[in-house]
């Protein structure tokens, strides 16, 4: 579980970016007439290189600020083009008003 | 509609080919495209192609979704001629296609420097096959000339410093990028190059290029020569059009349109690179992407200007870390003011202004502001 920030740092419409061993997430906070809720993506596009945290948050779709490809928060799917993968989801958890992305440990080299 | 023929295999005619599928068209698409690629993406070219950071593979534009589009590609293969009373397309195999629609997305190509040509290690950068040729070229220690600061000139320097040559940059005009970006902003993005360790030479012109077989310089007009192992020529681009003389077809500085993407000849869309929009052409990626969703439309139903295109023209550029987004429509004499960051900190955003409105914004490293403003922007455009 990596701690993102405060609960009331990132009021609806926002996003911040994380760095988490090397990957970089998005954690967004939807607007309440999309349902409200907290979503983490991959923050790297799968098109090229573009912070989707830098993006225009919709409902609940952010669209890439370099060319517009639009990924569903809840399941990363592009939903066209110029993306053709969808970027890795993450749960989203609050705890004692402090937001968590929860990150599968990476698999143990041994 | 039974067949439609989409001359040009790249992400204006790619476009083209998804939005008649996505708007219902079911008849038979040929797509005929000059080079012997599938379709592909060009800005990596100068950017993390160039600099071997992304492979061909990842340039592809087509997707798993598009497996479904049924097309048959003729790559490998240039339309010589259309035919509007037959409603032909000829091929330069000899071969003739009979249509209904004719898609033009022949994009354009990279200008060639006059009198150029003939000697080793000069390059251009437009196809994939460019970007090859002139990676095998790019070895450290190795002397650039590159002629002309536009984007692209600007991009291959920044990935070649990257690889360690010693770059020149040579630009007859006195500010790089004024005609896209004013005075102010083009004299920003030209500190880039110096602060990067890459000459620029601005307000002179190249005479000729000097080498027997190899190139070996470039010598300028004031006499001055410059040693060079590798020279690029970035002046710009031409349309692909010649080939549509004598067709009826209206041309100016590219095929002639209306905002529906129709030309004259009713049968006949333009898209991309190669479509001047009442004689104004634009060479960016997004109106490639973009355009084509309104050229189906407008074949599909018959009918010129009931479907336009007219968001406001939108570019980037990546040029030595830092991100330049562009949108609007820019004019000499348009006021520019910062209104978020700081241009000495590479990341800012600034307005153009014209009466008092906004026209255009321009953007370093400022992604989402970028993105809000650009949207802004669209309500204050004329709604014509
Ligand atoms: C190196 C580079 C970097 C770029 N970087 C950026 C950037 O950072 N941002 C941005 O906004 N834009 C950028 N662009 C511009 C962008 O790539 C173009 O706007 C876009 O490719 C236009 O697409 P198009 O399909 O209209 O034309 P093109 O991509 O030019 O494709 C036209 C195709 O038609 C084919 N063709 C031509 N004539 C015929 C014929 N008679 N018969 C059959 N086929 C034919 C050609 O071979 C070509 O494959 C860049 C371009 C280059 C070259
Ligand atoms: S980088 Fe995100 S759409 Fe291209």
């Amino acid at each position: 579980m990596v701690p993102v920030c405060n609960v009331d740092d990132l009021p609806h419409g926002e996003s911040v970016r994380i760095v988490h061993t090397d990957i970089p997430i998005a954690v967004f906070h939807v607007e309440q007439d999309a349902g409200g809720g907290y979503y983490a993506i991959d923050d790297t596009c799968t098109h090229q290189d573009a912070s989707l945290a830098e993006g225009w948050l919709e409902g609940c779709a952010v669209e890439c600020p370099l060319h517009a490809a639009c990924f569903d928060l809840r399941t990363g799917l592009p939903s066209g083009p110029p993306a053709t993968r969808p970027v890795r989801t993450y749960p989203v958890l609050v705890q004692d008003g402090t937001l968590y992305v929860v990150v599968d440990a990476p698999a143990e080299v041994a | 509609m039974r067949t439609v023929v989409v001359v040009g295999a790249s992400l204006a005619g790619l476009s083209a080919v998804r939005a008649l599928r996505a708007q219902g068209y079911d008849g038979h698409l040929v797509v005929v495209g000059e080079e012997r690629h599938q379709p592909y993406d060009r800005p990596p070219l100068s950017k993390d192609f160039l600099a071997g950071k992304a492979t061909a593979g990842s340039l592809d534009l087509l997707g798993d979704q598009d497996e479904a589009l049924e097309v048959q590609w003729r790559l490998g293969t240039r339309a010589v001629r259309i035919n509007a009373a037959d409603r032909s397309v000829q091929l330069s195999t000899e071969d003739s296609l009979r249509c209904d629609g004719v898609v033009l997305a022949t994009g354009a190509r990279a200008r060639a420097l006059p009198g150029g040509g003939g000697l080793d290690r000069v390059h251009c950068l437009r196809t994939l096959d460019d970007a090859v040729a002139l990676r095998a070229d790019l070895l450290p220690g190795a002397r650039l000339v590159i002629i002309g600061a536009g984007f692209i000139g600007a991009e291959v320097a920044s990935t070649a410093r990257l690889l360690g040559l010693d770059v020149t940059v040579v630009e007859a005009d006195p500010v790089p990028l004024a005609r896209q970006f004013g005075l102010e902003m083009g004299q920003l993005c030209a500190r880039l190059h110096g602060e990067n360790g890459v000459r620029l030479l601005t307000g002179v012109g190249v005479r000729e290029l000097v080498g027997a077989s190899k190139v070996e310089g470039v010598r300028l007009v004031d006499g001055t020569v410059l040693p060079a192992d590798v020279v690029v020529v970035g002046i710009g681009a031409v349309p692909n059009i010649e080939w549509l003389a004598g067709s009826g077809l209206v041309l100016g500085n590219g095929v002639i349109t209306d905002t529906s993407c129709a030309t004259n000849l009713g049968h006949v869309v333009a898209v991309g690179d190669c479509a001047a929009v009442h004689g104004e052409r634009v060479e960016h990626w997004t109106n490639a992407l973009e355009q084509p969703t309104v050229a189906a439309a407008t074949l599909l139903a018959g009918e010129r200007g009931r479907h336009v295109h007219t968001a406001a023209p939108y570019f980037w550029s990546d040029q030595y870390g830092v991100r330049i987004q562009f949108a609007g429509h820019r004019a000499p004499g348009d006021a520019v003011r910062v209104v978020e960051g700081d241009p000495e900190e590479r990341s800012f955003l600034a307005v153009y202004e014209r009466a008092g409105e906004p026209v255009a914004v321009v953007a370093m490293n400022r992604a989402k502001a970028f993105g809000r403003w650009r949207r802004q922007l669209v309500r204050h455009l004329p709604t014509t």
